[in-house]
């Protein structure tokens, strides 16, 4: 499913990736630790976290991700913003909570098989 | 020592630069991809050096990352200068962490790194001096058979 359809399904916020949304989405993976999305997410995942420190971006970019959605209305750093454009990663923000955003992702995913 | 059919490349590693760092790990996954490393071996040596480049980033002052690559394996050595390890087996162990408050707001301690390395890589073996340094060496074989 496109980057495009997640964002409107989903309302979703959109502070970088304009260009990329018709980017492929294949799953979705919910953590805020690090180490965890390293070591566990899928490429071409949208990766839904309450993180938002300019860290989440290499790590992004490091493990081919789709894209992020920042959950519960948390404002991601200045720095992070800026290196998402500059690296390309799509970023979003979503007022609601990381369940609520896993939850309807995972319906959105699934009914497009 | 160095052969004549092996890459080499040293990347410096700065303590306390978390706005940077990853940068390394990122490189070698361009160098990797460019020189056509199967996709599956470089998931393995991105999770590897990455973590290895965020330990120097949290707990050491200084560090470099040296790559090697002939047609037989991919090497990757990390050696930093900073507060070193006292206890390795400990600090192997899943779970275990001394990240601070801050780091842990970022997303780190979860104390996955050193374990996730030992799990990726292929020969994986640490030295370390508290109060000095601490010394990673990882080894992935690009042939498939020896890594089994
Ligand atoms: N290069 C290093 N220098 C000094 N201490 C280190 C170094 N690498 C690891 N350690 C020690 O070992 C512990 C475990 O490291 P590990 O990478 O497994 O987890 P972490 O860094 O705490 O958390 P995570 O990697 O999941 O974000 C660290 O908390 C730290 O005390
Ligand atoms: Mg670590």
């Amino acid at each position: 499913m496109t980057l495009k359809k997640i964002v409107r399904h989903l309302s979703l916020t959109m502070v970088s990736g304009a260009s990329l949304l018709t980017k492929e989405v294949k799953t979705g993976y919910a953590s805020d630790l690090l180490s965890d999305v390293i070591a566990h997410a899928q490429p071409d995942s949208l990766w839904v976290t309450l993180q938002t420190h300019v860290n989440i971006i290499a790590v992004a970019k490091l493990k081919d991700l789709a894209g992020i959605v920042i959950v519960n209305g948390r404002q991601p750093d200045e720095e992070t913003k800026q290196k998402a454009q500059a690296e390309k990663i799509p970023l979003f923000l979503s007022k609601e909570t990381a369940f609520q955003v896993s939850g309807k992702l995972y319906q959105l995913l699934n009914e497009g098989k | 020592m160095t052969r004549d059919d092996e890459f080499r490349q040293t990347f410096k590693i700065k303590g306390r630069d978390f706005s940077h760092a990853g940068g390394v790990s990122t490189e070698i996954k361009e160098i990797l991809q460019e020189i056509g490393i199967p996709t599956q071996l470089i998931r393995r040596v991105a999770i590897a050096s990455y973590e290895a480049e965020m330990n120097v980033v949290m707990y050491a002052q200084q560090g470099k990352l040296i790559l090697s690559i002939n047609p037989e394996t991919i090497q990757i050595e990390v050696e930093d200068k900073g507060q070193g390890i006292k206890d390795i087996e400990l600090a192997m162990q899943e779970g275990y962490s001394t990240a601070t408050e801050e780091m842990r707001e970022m997303g780190f301690g979860a104390g996955m790194g050193l374990p996730n390395i030992k799990k990726n890589s292929h020969v994986f073996l640490i030295t370390s001096t508290p109060g000095v340094g601490t010394y990673l060496k990882m080894i992935f074989y690009l042939d498939h058979e020896k890594a089994s």
